[in-house]
């Protein structure tokens, strides 16, 4: 497998990690299967969701390495279908939530989630600017990023017309509050 | 007059201005002040939470900081999303040391979680429907089809509400209404949410199952109580009908706006026009059927 040489070695088991951080045990899923069965996008994953459970409680790197570059991961919609029906509350979105933004961190994101990450970017870069979603903004940014000119052209005129969108942004007067909230949150996330 | 707390969210400014029209109106006849949060903020959404936890809890934090301070108890948060971040960040203030100190110093602001924040199917319940109910005079003699979507019903320590994988309080209102709440399985099922523009073809396939369904079933309308499932199954019919082999026109309506026409309020007033999909044919519908009765 050409993943191996970018493995790092004696690197701690994600299932540790989860287990500190977030407070999450791995060990309890015994595969049943409810969260795959009732995931909306099972269908759409490399791996569904037990699969990602059992490949962490190998706690292998290799396995490990495996999850982070999943595509899996970036599908999850935090529907919590999974978790509500799960018989051990594995709270998996919860792990979902790590392993994405470790995904990150590490630089393992798959090639094919760089346009969900893109549309998060351009979503929060928007909240940061002015302190409320900006569609208008946060669609020509996205499209900025991903060069995705055309996508969803034809729901601009329509949403205009009915009054849906607003032209300039509403900027909130707490707007410097917002900034500083951002930059104490992505300061604390890089020193982690 | 009874007063509460009100975050409108981002959405409810834009494209679900339906939304707000038609929750205002109920909220005028019922009597009840919503009080808007001061220069509220956006709750950070799905992008928050997927790429950095602390700014997750902390933007909708603000908001809940807000509250306090204007002496609000309750929050109605008509966004099933919006409530579910809020929530999320009132539980994770009270329950983890953690967030306790590290919120106030990034937010600037005192927080003790006292301000609850509320969703629109438990306002309607503990405040508008027994002051609005011996007003509701048309009967909507039509079949409906209600859907929670996830946001609603799950988590367990978010949701309110009873039986989570066949909720009913939707349905009680309708019947209420006089109209006919239809029993089918997508209720609870996932629209596609924040995948919306960057993956519009999943999102086409997970609605063409719900809408599928409930036009197989006779439904009339679909009701929802969420922003993003509205916009997701009305304004990307397009794309879901590329997943049917013949094309869906159920409107999708917000629970609000149908209570809104139950009590005689002219459709215009509660935004019937702003929707993607025509509801002309519904409401059609269901004068003509007044008229009858």
């Amino acid at each position: 497998m050409e993943t191996k040489s970018k493995i790092e070695p004696l690197a701690q088991p994600l299932k540790e990690k989860i287990l500190n951080e977030i407070n999450e045990l791995v060990m309890k899923c015994y595969q049943c299967g409810k969260c795959a069965a009732g995931c909306p996008l099972s269908g759409e994953m490399d791996y569904t969701p037990n699969q990602i459970l059992r490949l962490l409680q190998i706690g292998d790197p290799l396995c490990d390495d495996e999850v982070l570059r999943s595509m899996g991961i970036w599908l999850c919609l935090t529907c919590d279908t999974c978790h509500s029906r799960c018989p051990q509350e594995v709270d998996f979105p919860h792990i979902m939530d790590f392993l994405r933004s470790e995904s990150i961190k590490r630089r393992k994101v798959h090639p094919k989630a760089k346009e969900i990450i893109a549309f998060h970017r351009s979503f929060l870069e928007s909240i940061e600017k002015t302190g409320r979603l900006h569609e208008v903004g946060l669609i020509a940014s996205y499209k900025l990023k991903t060069f995705n000119l055309l996508q969803d052209v034809d729901l601009a005129p329509k949403m205009f017309v009915k009054g849906k969108l607003e032209i300039f942004p509403h900027r909130i007067k707490g707007k410097e509050a917002i900034a500083r909230i951002f930059e104490k949150a992505m300061k604390e996330a890089e020193n982690d | 007059m009874t007063k509460i707390g009100y975050f409108p969210g981002c959405s409810l400014n834009g494209t679900a201005k339906e939304y707000d029209l038609s929750l205002q109106a109920i909220a005028r006849i019922a009597d009840i002040e919503l009080v808007e949060l001061d220069d509220w903020n956006c709750c950070g959404a799905t992008a928050a939470h997927s790429l950095n936890s602390t700014l997750a809890v902390a933007l909708p934090a603000r908001n809940l900081a807000i509250a306090e301070k204007m002496g609000l108890d309750e929050i109605l948060v008509p966004c099933a999303a919006c409530f579910s971040r809020l929530a999320q960040a009132r539980y994770e203030i009270k329950s983890d040391e953690k967030y306790r100190t590290k919120i106030p110093q990034l937010i600037e602001m005192e927080i003790k979680g006292t301000a609850n924040p509320i969703t629109v199917l438990d306002f309607l319940n503990k405040y508008a429907l027994d002051k609005i109910k011996d007003k509701l005079y048309n009967k909507l003699n039509a079949k409906f089809a209600c859907y929670y979507g996830c946001l609603l019903t799950r988590p367990e320590h978010l949701s309110t509400i009873e039986r989570r994988e066949d909720p009913l309080v939707m349905e009680k209102i309708i019947y209420l209404s006089g109209g006919m709440p239809i029993d089918w399985a997508f209720k609870v099922e996932c629209c596609g949410a924040g995948l919306s523009v960057v993956r519009t073809d999943i999102v086409g396939k997970l609605c063409a199952k719900i809408l599928d369904d409930a036009q197989s079933r006779g439904a009339d309308a679909i009701i929802v109580a969420c922003p993003m499932c509205h916009s997701n199954l009305d304004m990307r019919r397009n794309e879901i009908n590329k997943n049917l082999s013949t094309d869906n026109e159920i409107p999708v309506v917000y629970i609000t706006q149908i209570i809104g026409l139950a009590l005689g309020i002219d459709p215009k007033k509660l935004g019937f026009d702003k929707h993607f999909v025509p509801t002309d044919k519904f409401l059609h519908k269901l004068q003509k059927q007044t008229v009858e009765v």
